[in-house]
């Protein structure tokens, strides 16, 4: 299945630019300590375990490789050879010969940190699950028989081989709730790592006391439970986020591709980042402009669908600007470099994205707001008891002490840690069946909270694609597309998607580069392509995009085609506005078909011919009044917006930047998703909350037992786990409703 | 209970080596790529090339 694809995607590319264009990889080969070098570079449409083995079977019987591995989940590819650092083209081009795209990428100090830290949750995880599973052995023992018919001596054994397991684990499993705990207070605030952090040393500490002194209240089971149940969830949420992490490194492959630099009449390839403001930088047709620049030489069309949103391709000719992100569509051009990458408007985009995510993370989670409450409560409590057994009870220190410990463990934030993911994980997984992936653990949240709506036009609230429109004569149709399946110009796959029937075979094709198509079909000559070359230039001009069919001298005959809304835009738009939400459009094309859509969907209020910095202000503007927004969008130039809005959404059509800077990503060709998520959401959210009311009901009983001095090392156990497990049958309740 | 002097010490042993293999695998790379580890179990014998 893949396979197909693939070598259809090559045949294509070898017709616009013919050969391999792999050159200059040598530079991006990292130098290893014994003389070997390695490259690691982005493999582009890998399916399945075929193409690995293609891939990796096709490098390891090169003479000097060493090693070959592909990452299937991130696309990457590290080949480890013997010999000199030229030969990484050639292996980038065996790659490429096999079908597959490949893309330079930078490796960053970044992703070897997230990549540590997920070995360091791992690792911390394994420890604490071997510690839990090998005490609670020795727990059930001591719980189940009395001093009496175990006999003291059998039960301190037990009580010294459970410390031996559990104190080291709370030392080195612990860390996790330590550092974060470190870092909140001494940023002057606390977490919920707080209270977990003290609960976890004081009954360590205290445990460890019992044991020297032959006592019974030894709490080294639940301190161990409890730091492999957070871990649990602390790693679902660490792989949830870690997603969200790709699109930085994502964003930085983008613009570290290479360029054809002409320089005294020869063409050189140097990598992007390189390109310098005046330089003279060749585009083929089909290729993406890496840099801003003015067209020197040649015409040709550009898709600037990426950066702006406009739908139609725009003409460019000499002394026309171009932007970085857009695609050549028709010929090749020569520009004239005006910004380099660094300082184009796709980097422009790109700072905007980060200087947005920065402030998508001061959202503080529900979660996070409870534990600002919860802990000097919880803390208090534990100083009162203390205090007042001491001094008001008659008790010696030691006993109210542990009295005081006793009541932090028991409140220790188990239910309420788990309150949030167990819910979160349910209806992920919901939405994951209906073709909606929600890539971070708090979108719900966030979502559940929104009272605006901000909707991008092309690829939203519309398909995205031109489609055919009007009616035609079949026998035209079946002559247009069989001439249009030779090209890749949008309007004529357009074309040939909308024609089911048979293909009639066509001879002497040519593509006129700006202009269309030509081919021979019964002695006749026949022209697909604009209005200027073989259109009617008389013919009254129209909103439409459209494309002139001319058989040999006859009368030419047009084509028109729209990008069609989706079929439930408007009511989806209409069920938002019901639920409370004010739902705007921003979008980057042109007055007239912005306000046509705007009137079709029914939305009142909209901004056309917006640039990527001109919807980021309004996003800004309304955030500052207080709104909280929702993103709904597809393209480049909405990238800046989703990745700052409170939440946000893309079509699974969108392009990788898009989705990778979305929190949600929904599939197919309708826009519901978009509100029956946000239904979930609401869903979801009302079971978090009753979720915390269960945690704090559990509390008003367990403390007060706690301070009475009542609970001994069985009930707390019970205590958490029913605890738990009641939040976990609430949270299943998800499933069963709607 | 005497019993108890080799059994949990047998007991501790049988967890430490498997965390001792989930060590090893976590060092060795094999969380980094789980889809990737879904689909190799697809795959002929890595070392015999595959046919031209």
């Amino acid at each position: 299945m893949g396979q197909h694809a693939v070598s259809n995607a090559l045949r294509i590319r070898d017709e616009i630019e013919p050969g391999s264009n792999a050159a200059g990889y040598d530079a991006l080969a990292r130098h290893n300590e014994d003389g070997s070098h390695s490259l690691s570079v982005l493999v582009r449409g890998v399916h399945c375990a075929a193409c690995i083995q293609k891939i990796e079977g096709t490098l390891k019987r090169l003479p000097e490789v060493r090693a070959a591995r592909l990452n299937f989940s991130t696309g990457r590819l590290t080949v480890e050879w013997s010999g000199a650092a030229d030969s990484a083209d050639a292996y980038v081009r065996a790659v490429e010969a096999l079908g597959y795209e490949v893309h330079p990428f930078d490796a960053k100090d970044e992703e070897s940190a997230v990549k540590s830290e997920e070995r360091f949750l791992l690792l911390c995880l394994g420890v604490a699950g071997f510690a839990a599973g090998n005490i609670m052995l020795l727990s059930v023992g001591v719980w189940a028989s009395t001093a009496e018919t175990m006999g003291m001596a059998t039960r301190d054994f037990l009580h010294w081989v459970s410390a031996l397991i559990a104190l080291p684990t709370i030392l080195f499993s612990g860390r996790v709730f330590f550092r974060s705990a470190l870092r909140a207070l001494s940023a002057g605030h606390t977490n919920m790592d707080v209270p977990i952090s003290l609960a976890l040393m004081l009954a360590g500490g205290m445990s460890l006391f019992e044991v020297l002194n032959h006592g019974e209240h030894v709490y080294f089971d639940s301190a161990v439970m409890l730091i492999f149940f957070l871990l649990i969830g602390r790693y679902l949420d660490f792989r949830a986020r870690k997603n969200a992490r790709n699109a930085a490194s994502d964003l930085l492959g983008s613009l570290s591709g290479f360029a054809l630099v002409v320089e005294g009449g020869k063409i050189r390839r140097m990598p992007v980042r390189d390109v310098k403001e005046g330089m003279m930088v060749r585009v083929a047709a089909g290729e993406k402009f890496s840099v801003d620049g003015v067209v020197a030489e040649g015409a040709s069309m550009v898709d600037t669908s990426l950066v702006t949103g406009e739908t139609v391709p725009r003409e460019i000719t000499p002394g026309a600007d171009v932007y970085a992100g857009t695609l050549n569509l028709d010929a090749p051009v020569t520009l004239r470099v005006e910004k380099a990458a660094e300082d184009s408007l796709l980097a422009e985009i790109i700072r905007l994205m980060e200087q947005a995510g920065q402030g998508h993370a001061r959202y503080v989670r529900l979660a996070d707001r409870a534990a600002r409450l919860y802990t000097p409560v919880v803390h208090l409590f534990a100083l009162g008891a203390f205090l007042g057994w001491w001094l008001i009870g008659g008790l010696v220190w030691q006993d109210s002490l542990m009295i005081a410990i006793t009541v932090l463990i028991i409140t220790c934030p188990c239910a309420l840690g788990l309150a949030v993911p167990v819910v979160q994980v349910l209806a992920t997984g919901r939405l994951m069946k209906r073709g909606v992936i929600v890539k971070s653990g708090d979108a719900l949240e966030r979502l559940s909270g929104i009272d605006m709506a901000l909707l991008d036009k092309t690829g939203t609230l519309t398909l995205g694609r031109p489609a055919l429109d009007g009616s035609y004569e079949e026998a035209h149709l079946q002559l247009v597309a069989s001439l249009a399946a030779h090209s890749t110009h949008p309007l004529s796959r357009a074309m040939v998607r909308s024609y089911n029937g048979g293909m009639l075979e066509i001879a002497d094709i040519k593509e006129h580069p700006g202009k269309g198509l030509e081919g021979r079909y019964k002695g006749k000559t026949i022209r697909l392509g604009s209005r200027a070359w073989c259109g009617d230039k008389k013919a009254a001009s129209s909103d439409k995009m459209e494309l002139w069919l001319q058989i040999g001298k006859g009368k030419p005959i047009a084509f028109y085609f729209t990008d069609y809304l989706r079929e439930d835009s408007a009511r989806t738009i209409e069920n938002l506005k019901q639920a409370g939400i004010t739902p705007w459009m921003v979008s980057g094309d042109r007055e007239e078909v912005v306000e046509k859509t705007a009137q079709n969907c029914g939305i009142d209020e909209f901004y056309a011919a917006q640039t990527p910095p001109q919807k980021f202000e309004i996003l800004e503007s309304l955030r500052a009044q207080g709104h909280t927004v929702l993103m709904v969008g597809d393209g480049l130039n909405d990238a800046p917006v989703l990745a700052g809005a409170d939440v946000s959404m893309a079509p699974g059509s969108a392009i990788d930047l898009a989705q990778n800077a979305a929190d949600i990503i929904f599939m197919g060709d309708q826009l519901a998703p978009v509100f029956e998520t946000y239904n979930t959401a609401r869903r979801t959210q009302m079971l978090v909350k009753q979720n915390f009311a269960l945690a704090i009901a559990y509390n008003i009983i367990a403390i007060p037992m706690a301070l009475a001095g009542l609970v001994t090392p069985l009930v707390a156990a019970l205590a958490m786990s029913g605890s738990s497990l009641l939040v976990i049958a609430n949270s299943f309740r998800l499933r069963w409703r709607g | 209970m005497s019993v108890l002097i080799y059994l949990i010490p047998i007991a501790l042993l049988l967890g430490l080596i498997g965390l001792a293999a989930f060590i090893w695998s976590l060092k060795s790379g094999q969380y980094e790529d789980l889809d990737g580890a879904a689909q190799r179990i697809l795959m002929e014998d890595d070392d015999r090339a595959p046919p031209p």
